[in-house]
């Protein structure tokens, strides 16, 4: 569905992403694991159009999409939930779950955007209870809610998640992660960037594994979880001895 | 029964992937395992130095012909743990070549590379024929050689009951296949035939046998001795490849369509070269067969040169595995020798006799197949200073240097002493080995 080919991303001179190559087909949890400037936002916000990539290319359903703008790639079915979720914090709930589908927002459209938020409202009941509430008065776990609940109303075919467990606790975080498979289990497709190894690895289907800008591992979930170097890096089992 | 299991695949959703998706994941998983050997092993991070070759110059499938070539002596030179990629805790199993200290190859596997492996060898063994419900007797060594462990665990990851046989004791083979009532068979093809050779002594006849699958692999075998080999066992036989140095049997099988091995090309690049230049060359056309390996953790390698002369074809098989076949193999680069699935060099025989005193670095090999089984014969000069007065002094030098070679390639060999330069000597290249044996499929004089 998605596949990224060779793709080198370049901050000004210094490269971020050094040749990635990656997919994702429908219906899968895919995840990408790292380290903090592995290289894992850099490889969302190119996909998203955010950044174009010097080298390589991207599809998208068969069709090229490497220099589409962000605009043109959302209503293609690509959309985002940014890292630290960046919700409009003075706006309520409702207002912005309906900036989520401001690109198809017509009155014809109207019915199926109401269909498409009551699907969030049964996935995320805590989202209908505030839903005249300024979004920046909720939990963190809510505005990551809110922030996915935001993507999913563009009806994206591909929803990339960013950093979904950053600066929440435990038991959010798998209240949240909960959901993500449960939005999978609805027929959508994943693409789910995490620091937090261990719970991404517990829904995702297969796992990409970034180090400064390369991939080094690409496999199932299964196998990842069963890697010593992975357990070692991204688990945090066992060690690693001087001379290794 | 055969038509549904002409149906089984082990692994339909990677062993029937479309093409375009085998692309694009050798892709990924050629990026990954060429930032991790340049990351993990010294010997290749050093070898792409050299080449001035970085990672991320690999932008495609065709970049793979940039990266260097490993070779059998890189891996001997690496002995025994140089080109591990993970620290020597992570390994949970170590296998090696025969050979003596300094020229075998070790190799090691992670529980993830156990399981692979596995899955591999469940592929070929499906592919062949194998189910469940099948009771299976390996009959290949365990041991130090890949071929016995291996196929034990795929045997056991399908479900089958397994049998470990080992090799050896024939008669007791036999009995066992009676009695237990084995439906596959696993063993070397030549092994197959001196078991058929063997029952028609014994009186055993293998037609009311349960035995109806034969998966046959480690050493060259040709069309007319799988026909041999199925009429006389009455079972349906298919081939299998493998090598210790890629990951073992579970490189390739044949499906029953017999066309051709597999290759699992998900976890394997299969190349195929001119073994004089170097170059890659189209599909389809007769070559060396290099081998890169995508997902092993422990002993990854890049494009391993395996020696093994085959060709490859991209066309669809009815079976619905999409993975590219190879033929079988149709002879060596090397001088490398296959004896009972042994893989042999005359060096390391050589190497054996120099370290034995009264005798001269001539000799010959000399290999037979006598009642399906190889012969190995080894005719060594004595040094002219020796003079054997007793029978006695001259059975201990053969019982020392037969000794010798049980120990260093793990095989029994006839020892026969010969008078000094008695042995042709030629100039150039002298003629060490002549194999008798017809084992390759050849119909073209090479």
């Amino acid at each position: 569905m998605l596949k990224l080919v060779s793709v080198s991303t370049y901050y000004g001179a210094i490269q971020a992403l050094k040749g990635v190559s990656i997919h994702i087909k429908k219906g899968e949890i895919v995840t990408l694991i790292g380290a903090n400037g592995a290289g894992k936002t850099t490889t969302l916000n190119t996909i998203s159009g955010l950044l174009h990539p010097k080298k390589g290319q991207i599809f998208f359903q068969d069709m090229e999409i490497t220099r589409f703008s962000p605009e043109r790639i959302v209503s293609l079915g690509i959309s985002q939930a940014p890292e630290g979720r960046q919700i409009f914090a003075t706006m309520s709930v409702m207002d912005n779950l309906l900036l989520g589908s401001y690109h198809r927002y017509k009155r014809k459209t109207r019915r199926q955007i109401q269909q498409d938020m009551d699907v969030i409202f049964e996935l995320f009941p805590v989202l209908k209870e505030r839903i005249k509430q300024k979004a920046g008065t909720l939990s963190g776990g809510e505005q990551q809610m809110l922030a996915i609940g935001r993507a999913f109303m563009s009806r994206p075919k591909i929803l990339l998640l960013d950093e979904p467990s950053m600066g929440l606790a435990p038991l959010v975080i798998k209240e949240i992660f909960s959901k993500i498979k449960a939005l999978r289990d609805e027929g959508a497709t994943i693409l789910l960037v995490e620091q937090n190894a261990k719970a991404a690895l517990n829904i995702a289907d297969r796992g990409y594994v970034i180090e400064t800008g390369k991939v080094v591992f690409q496999e199932t979930t299964e196998k990842l979880k069963e890697n010593k170097e992975v357990q070692r890096a991204y688990l945090g089992k066992g060690y690693k001895e001087v001379w290794e | 029964m055969e038509g549904k299991n002409k149906m089984d695949i082990w692994d339909s959703k990677n062993e029937c992937m479309p093409r375009q998706e085998i692309a694009q994941l050798q892709l990924e998983r050629l990026q990954s395992l060429v930032n991790r050997c340049y990351k993990n092993v010294a010997f290749y991070h050093k070898k792409f130095d050299e080449i001035g070759i970085e990672p991320e110059d690999i932008q495609s499938l065709d970049d793979l012909r940039y990266l260097p070539f490993t070779t059998k002596d890189d891996l001997r030179n690496s002995y025994p743990y140089g080109m591990f990629a993970v620290p020597l805790r992570e390994v949970v199993r170590i296998h090696s070549s025969s050979g003596t200290t300094g020229k075998a190859t070790v190799v090691g596997y992670t529980q993830n590379d156990i399981s692979l492996w596995s899955d591999l060898v469940a592929r070929f063994l499906t592919s062949g024929g194998v189910t469940k419900d099948d009771v299976i007797q390996i009959a290949f060594g365990y041991g130090l050689f890949t071929g016995g462990f291996g196929l034990h665990y795929g045997a056991e990851r399908i479900g089958a009951s397994v049998i470990p046989a080992s090799s050896g004791n024939t008669k007791r083979q036999i009995q066992i296949m009676v009695d237990f009532k084995t439906t596959a068979l696993v063993c070397t093809p030549s092994y197959a035939l001196y078991i058929a050779e063997v029952m028609e002594e014994m009186g055993v006849d293998p037609k009311p046998l349960s035995l109806k699958l034969g998966l046959f692999g480690s050493e060259p075998w040709t069309e007319s001795m799988r026909k041999q080999i199925e009429e006389r066992l009455f079972i349906s036989a298919t081939d299998n490849y493998g090598l210790s140095e890629i990951i073992g049997p579970g490189v390739s099988g044949e499906c029953l369509n017999k066309n051709g091995l597999h290759i699992y090309e998900d976890h394997f690049i299969p190349e195929i070269i001119d073994p004089a230049t170097g170059k890659a060359l189209p599909m389809g056309e007769k070559g060396e067969l290099v081998l890169t390996t995508l997902t092993k953790e422990a002993f990854p390698v890049i494009r391993y040169r395996t020696g093994d002369i085959t060709q490859l074809f991209d066309d669809p098989c009815s079976c619905g595995r999409t993975m590219v076949r190879m033929k079988k193999v149709s002879g060596r680069t090397d001088d490398m020798l296959i004896v009972r699935g042994v893989n042999i060099f005359p060096s390391q025989i050589e190497e054996i006799l120099m370290g034995i005193e009264g005798t001269e670095p001539h000799y010959q090999i000399i290999i037979d197949r006598k009642k399906a089984l190889d012969e190995l014969e080894i005719q060594v000069e004595v040094s002219e200073n020796i003079f054997f007065d007793e029978m006695k002094k001259e059975q201990e030098l053969i019982e020392h240097i037969k000794k010798e070679i049980f120990s260093g390639l793990g095989i029994n060999a006839k020892i026969k002493l010969v008078e000094p330069k008695s042995i042709e000597r030629t100039t150039g290249k002298s003629k060490r080995v002549i194999d008798k044996r017809q084992i390759y499929n050849n119909n073209d004089i090479e």
